[in-house]
């Protein structure tokens, strides 16, 4: 007999949907990703302060930068949306909120709550520091 | 693993088109995947168009218009043609659903009509179910009682009845299963939700007496516990049936029994 060819596999990530429920659960993974790296620039911010102040200045100028603000409102919104989706997920484990339209609402409600709470954190932050 | 490609004998490669006729008046196109183990060609995407005038209601309907009229090579499975039965069950538009019971007015645009995601492809439509099924009888689906029956059978309250309804309906059509990520990339290990529905239909019914033994079993960091809660699952099942919940439940019966 001769041997058979591997059967092939069939389509999956790039043909299924992308939904409320998959893109919400591949987001907590990739903000959690992303917090990892916000913890190494929080370490890499504070143990700056504590190098001495030439150290700091220069930290203070890189996260400062464009950039740098870009990449920690980036970092704001992982941890806001990180933090209520892990409330949401917490929510799952007590056993509740399992239905489809449930399910829908606390997504969004934890997509804009997180937008609203970036937003308002970084609006905090210029009215204190005023920009600079 | 967690592989976002397909391998290269997998991939999927443009077919042909079989047009319709030039005085078919509601022309609408379905790309389906097709794949033929006699040749061992890669899979490819044939387009059929279809006159929606001389065709029934359901992309079930559309497809058997398509093996009687246009390709008999098609093979897909189907039986019951009203969502019972589980058979003709395939990636439409996007999501895993019953062909017989999915209109074909609800798909804008071209309909595309892949095989279950992630599987071992037989043969066009068809997939290799069976590791699901090895799955499926690893739970020991059938009533587990030892005593003896009080009256020669054993009876239910309505309400322990009650809490079989949401799993029993379940035609093992393996839509959600095939939907979850998490069984995508740890299928060898992980049971997937239409399993674990099916375990906790036994968990939760009053007269099974090997309750602990099916917790057991399941209390594993794959088995069960490979479920991440992305719900993809319920989101999909053509019956309206909630697996992710069951899911939950047999975890928080884990939880409470520690």
């Amino acid at each position: 007999m001769a041997t058979q060819k591997q059967r092939p596999l069939s389509p999956h990530l790039l043909i299924y949907r992308p939904q409320i429920t998959s893109v919400l659960s591949i987001a907590h993974r990739f903000t959690g990703v992303v917090l990892s790296f916000g913890a190494l620039v929080l370490t890499y911010w504070l143990t700056s302060a504590a190098y001495g102040p030439e150290a700091f200045a220069r930290a203070q100028a890189v996260l400062g930068s464009w950039f740098g603000r870009l990449m920690l409102l980036g970092l704001t919104f992982s941890l806001f949306f990180h933090f209520c989706n892990g409330i949401r997920h917490l929510v799952w484990d007590a056993g509740w909120g399992f239905e489809m339209n449930q399910l829908r609402a606390t997504g969004w409600l934890v997509v804009t709550t997180s937008m609203i709470l970036t937003l308002a954190s970084w609006f905090a932050a210029y009215a204190v520091a005023g920009g600079s | 693993m967690v592989e976002f490609s397909l391998p290269p004998g997998s991939k999927v490669r443009p077919g042909r088109t079989y047009k319709a006729a030039a005085d078919a008046a509601r022309i609408k196109r379905f790309n389906v995947y097709r794949y033929d183990p006699d040749t061992g060609d890669n899979p490819r995407l044939d387009t059929f168009e279809i006159d929606l005038d001389a065709c029934g209601p359901m992309v079930l309907d559309a497809l058997l218009k398509i093996k009687d009229e246009v390709d008999t090579t098609l093979a897909f499975r189907r039986s019951c043609r009203e969502g019972v039965c589980g058979s003709c069950a395939f990636n439409i538009d996007g999501t895993n659903t019953l062909a017989c019971i999915k209109p074909i007015d609800e798909v804008p645009g071209d309909v595309k009509i892949y095989p279950l995601p992630h599987m071992a492809v037989v043969k066009d439509l068809v997939v290799d179910l069976s590791l699901a099924y090895a799955q499926y009888a690893a739970i020991k689906p059938w009533l587990q009682a030892d005593s003896a029956a009080a009256d020669g059978e054993r009876c239910q309250s309505p309400e322990e009845r009650a809490k079989l309804d949401g799993s029993w309906e379940c035609v093992l059509c393996f839509c959600c299963q095939t939907s979850c990520p998490s069984y995508w990339w740890n299928e060898e290990k992980y049971l997937g939700p239409a399993i674990l529905l099916q375990a906790y239909r036994w968990i939760a019914d009053s007269r099974d007496e090997h309750t602990a033994e099916r917790l057991d079993f399941l209390d594993d960091p794959f088995r069960l516990y490979r479920c991440h809660t992305i719900m993809n699952c319920t989101s999909t099942c053509p019956k309206d049936l909630n697996p992710g919940k069951a899911i939950a439940e047999i975890k928080k019966l884990q939880a409470q029994r520690r």
